[in-house]
């Protein structure tokens, strides 16, 4: 065991989380919009629309995320046409690339857990809505969507946690996030182990407290006080 | 289509090939999970503590940390360490681990951890009375696991690995890092000689879809099998 390298190897690998956490942070945010977006075209009655969401949703949740970042990474600059229009500014780099590929991938799965949660609402509750005459907006906004949040807070915790491991990948398009580092280091000084215990260490620090985050949320949250 | 032709002209037959590599390291890793799962569940679901601890340390271990790290430590820590205990045996020479062993290894021990929780939460769901039942009858602990508790626990366990196979399926992807021609390593390569890369990856993404589709309606089968009269 080398622990002169863990004790050096910490402040890089520290400074290589917060790329981890921007990345995380943002995917996750866009990630939470789209997601928001699809599951409610997943609830529209009309075949296509409905179609098309989930098309969206199998595709991007049938295959890897690696190769989700090298279509958009590597395979979307190909096109002539997009080099010339403004979008060429975002593509071109490959932070922003991951961050598009995250989005799209975390977007599939929220939309997913978003709509098991609106279709696990009992018809009673909108009906009780609907009786008192609240509009359906408000039925929406003020009902629908708090008890579908509540409902998918344990699914969606654990797809945080999925989505903070995906972000790994974003070292196979050369940005430097804590994998990133890690292997440089590891490669650079052939010690894995030490490397992999001080890398996983904060990882797993981070699960903990998303975990944690999520259990405070959902007890917070609960219905049976 | 001339990029997917057959033979010396196109990458058809390599993507083919490299299609076979991904199912079987796939259903190597999914074996090798399989072992560390009967390892760990009886661990978890011991009455000892200590014995919880190492099962648990294993499962949230392998959970909390991304795929991509354990692929690098099995990669760069793997000859490292199987030289290390030839040494201990008076072997020097240096041991190169092949691509497919460290790979299978090293998704293996990720598929097991997803396996181990499964099957505990399977077995964990099997009612209380079964287990007596099974012992006021006097059929031996063998009988008792083998004949009550596991076709009853495959049921239950089916819907949920079929989820594990569904990710190591897509993990193996990441085994590509290593230089293991599966599907996105022979892409990698396709695209990097053809200058096609968007053609050439979208096609991984077709084949990887083609892939979950097929094991899904498999495991639909198997599912209903084991359901027999439920």
């Amino acid at each position: 065991m080398d622990f002169d390298l863990m004790i050096t190897s910490f402040p890089k690998l520290l400074g290589a989380t917060v790329v981890t956490l921007k990345l995380l942070s943002a995917s996750l945010f866009f990630g939470l919009f789209i997601g928001l977006f699809f599951a409610i075209l997943r609830l529209n009655k009309n075949v296509f629309i409905n179609k098309f969401a989930y098309s969206y949703s199998y595709i991007f949740r049938g295959t890897p995320l690696l190769v989700q970042i090298f279509i958009i990474y590597f395979g979307l600059g190909q096109i002539e046409y997009l080099r010339s229009t403004f979008l060429w500014v975002i593509l071109k780099e490959p932070y922003w690339c991951a961050i598009i590929a995250f989005t799209l991938n975390t977007g599939a799965y929220t939309s997913e857990i978003l709509r098991s949660a609106f279709q696990t609402i009992k018809p009673g509750i909108i009906e009780a809505g609907k009786s008192l005459g609240i509009s359906n907006k408000i039925i929406f906004y003020k009902i629908q969507i708090p008890i579908a949040i509540r409902q998918s807070l344990p699914a969606y915790g654990n797809e945080i946690i999925l989505m903070m491991k995906g972000t790994s990948l974003a070292s196979t398009v050369t940005l430097m996030d804590l994998t990133g580092v890690a292997k440089y280091i590891i490669s650079t000084t052939f010690k894995p182990i030490e490397v992999f215990i001080v890398a996983g260490g904060i990882y797993l620090f981070m699960t903990f407290i998303i975990h944690n985050v999520i259990k405070y949320l959902e007890k917070k949250y609960s219905f049976q006080q | 289509m001339e990029l997917l032709a057959f033979g010396k002209t196109g990458w058809g037959d390599e993507l083919f090939y490299a299609t076979l590599m991904t199912v079987a390291v796939s259903i190597t890793a999914m074996l090798v999970g399989f072992f560390f799962a009967l390892i760990f569940t009886p661990l978890k679901l011991s009455k000892y503590k200590t014995l919880n601890l190492v099962g648990n340390f294993y499962t949230t271990v392998i959970r909390g940390v991304p795929e991509l790290l354990v692929i690098y430590l099995f990669f760069f820590g793997g000859s490292g360490a199987i030289m290390y205990v030839a040494s201990i045996f008076g072997y020097y020479e240096y041991i190169e681990i092949n691509a497919f062993i460290t790979g299978s290894m090293a998704i293996g021990i990720i598929s097991g951890a997803y396996s181990t929780e499964v099957f505990r939460g399977a077995i964990q769901s099997i009612d209380k009375g079964q287990f007596e039942a099974a012992k006021v009858l006097g059929i031996n602990k063998f009988g008792q696991f083998y004949k009550i508790i596991l076709p009853q626990m495959l049921r239950l366990a089916i819907p949920n690995l079929s989820n594990v196979w569904q990710i190591t399926l897509k993990d193996t992807s990441l085994i590509s890092v290593t230089g293991l021609v599966e599907i996105m390593r022979q892409s990698y390569i396709a695209a990097g000689s053809t200058r096609d890369p968007l053609f050439f990856y979208s096609f991984a993404a077709v084949l990887y879809l083609l892939l979950t589709y097929v094991s899904m309606k498999l495991i639909n089968k198997l599912e209903i099998r084991y359901s027999r009269g439920f």
